[in-house]
């Protein structure tokens, strides 16, 4: 029995108070095996007590997210870097 | 994009889709427009100032200040009883949104698309439907439309009538109307080899509901020969929420 | 504060005195979770206690062999959800402690799956906490914590770590999971310690 987890694509409202660009389609490389997925295939736990996402190769965390009263805690350890397409 | 902000958003309109669901269309001025798979984040506050939010898909096709949602109401849910069994034309809530640039289809794609939906699924791909209809696009579409039985449809008229293009496959999982070719049963592999695009034509596919049946079905189209990245999936919680 | 929408409630106000501030009662059992629910065989499921010099460990037999208690105990998750009297079995800390020689003042708590909390060793200690295999007269299910989770109800229930696996004891405090994602490092309900700097 798997626990229920959403996808990336409910981060795109809480990360969207950080970031001015929709980081769901951006690429991260998970730090723990190496796979590029886009932000919004990434397995999500939570909201309570945190958005917790998680890598669809190897499970590893690959972001976190509390939003409490008056700040937003993110963690992105477990992204190597990020992707996010731009204009030229 | 545009500084995502939470926008006061009025009822208009009420539109009873099944026992359990209904449409709401809300003005929200300011709004932006959206594409067809977008979803919005909406927030109920009491007066005591505790508040709770859900993400809903917008069920329809940018039209100016107006959005369309569709709600299931979520038995010991916090939000959908508000909003499918409390909220009355000129109430308010928030809005923010649009939001979701991946589970999108904009109608310059050129490839045919496969739409695979289980239960409430069915909403951010109706507003596929609804954008292609709305852009005269002539993009060959097929939706695989999977609930329980058939008094859980949504937008049930509309889609008696498809437009030219649209086809539709229903499978019914519990119950079955009288003289239906097919058993009761969850999505297998020859109901989308039958009623899906060849793997060849190489089309879009969004899948759409329940964490299981998104699962179930991605793996079913990854062994019909569509590719990965032709595939794109949104998954709602156990009902929504 | 945002727009308020006429007759929205949220929760029914029942508890009274009873509930921390900020929580309300909850009658259901939420299932929370920051990731999926990990499963361990019981024959190769084990619970350690580890200090500097050395690390005591019980398997499965060993830990259901020992005396038990029944605790009941109002739970009060950061979400704001509260639970009155919910009933457990499990092993008392202060059993477990017992040939547990150490002046560490922080304890980490590690679980199946990867989760950690931390705490200080006197909250462990002095009836404030159990290894609770039962919950309600049953085997603990696998959502709530099963085969076994940490209970120490008097701090909010993120740190009750579910599918418990071990107790390092540390010179050091040492943040785990939520405590380094914003939550507050001690987390009393009463004081409403919910986030970092409250």
């Amino acid at each position: 029995m798997t626990t229920e987890y959403l996808d990336g694509n409910v981060l795109a409202g809480p990360l969207g108070e950080i970031f001015s660009v929709d980081v769901t389609t951006a690429t991260g490389r998970c730090a723990s095996c190496g796979q590029v997925a886009a932000l919004a295939s990434l397995r999500v736990y939570g909201p309570g007590p945190g958005l917790v996402a998680r890598c669809p190769g190897c499970e590893e965390v690959m972001l976190r997210l509390v939003r409490g009263p008056g700040a937003a805690w993110l963690d992105l350890r477990g992204i190597v870097s990020l992707r996010v397409a731009l204009p030229d | 994009m545009r500084r995502l902000i939470w926008r006061a958003a009025t009822l208009l309109e009420v539109r009873e889709e099944t026992a359990t669901a209904r449409t709401l269309v809300f003005e929200v001025p300011g709004w932006p427009g959206h594409q067809a798979g977008q979803h919005v984040d909406v927030r109920l506050t009491a007066e005591d100032g505790y508040s709770a939010q859900r993400s809903y898909s917008l069920a329809g096709p940018a039209d100016g200040e107006r959005i369309e949602l569709t709600v299931e109401l979520v038995p010991d849910g916090e939000v959908s009883p508000y909003l499918t069994e409390v909220v009355e034309v000129g109430d308010q809530v928030e809005i923010r949104g649009p939001v979701g640039g991946w589970f999108v289809w904009r109608p310059e794609s050129r490839a045919p698309v496969l739409l695979v939906g289980g239960g409430s699924g069915i909403v951010p791909l109706m507003a596929m439907i609804r954008t292609r209809r709305q852009a005269g696009s002539q993009v060959p579409f097929r939706l695989i439309y999977s609930l329980r039985d058939h008094d859980r449809r949504y937008y049930a008229g509309e889609l008696h009538r498809p437009d030219p293009g649209l086809d539709i496959t229903y499978l019914y999982t519990r119950n079955v109307p009288v003289s239906w070719p097919r058993r009761a049963g969850r999505v297998m592999l020859d109901d989308l080899a039958e009623g899906g695009w060849p793997a060849t034509f190489q089309p879009d596919c969004y899948v759409c509901g329940p964490t299981g049946f998104v699962e179930a079905a991605a793996d079913l189209l990854l062994a019909l020969g569509h590719a990965p990245d032709h595939i794109r999936t949104e998954r709602f919680g156990p009902s929504g929420g | 504060m945002g727009i308020i929408s006429r007759g929205f409630s949220g929760h029914r106000s029942e508890g009274g005195d009873r509930l921390p501030p900020g929580q309300y009662l909850e009658h259901g059992f939420p299932v929370l979770s920051a990731g999926p629910t990990p499963h361990v065989p019981l024959d190769r499921w084990e619970f350690a206690i580890a200090t500097e010099t050395e690390t005591h460990r019980w398997t499965w037999q060993e830990l259901t062999a020992l005396p038990t208690e029944t605790p009941t105990a109002d739970i009060h998750c950061v979400t704001k959800w509260s639970k009155f009297d919910t009933d457990w079995e499990g092993v008392s800390l202060d059993v477990l402690f017992e040939d547990v020689e150490s002046s560490a003042e922080y304890a980490l708590v590690h679980s199946y799956g990867g989760y950690t909390t931390n705490l200080p060793v006197e909250d462990l200690l002095d009836g404030k906490a159990w290894i609770a295999y039962r919950y309600d007269g049953e085997e603990l299910a696998p959502t709530h914590g099963g085969p076994a989770r940490l209970l120490v109800p008097h701090l909010y229930f993120w740190k009750s770590a579910k599918w418990v696996r071990a107790i390092q004891l540390l010179d050091e405090d040492s943040p785990g999971f939520w405590e380094t994602a914003g939550y507050h490092n001690y987390g009393d309900p009463w004081r409403e310690q919910r986030y970092e700097g409250d």
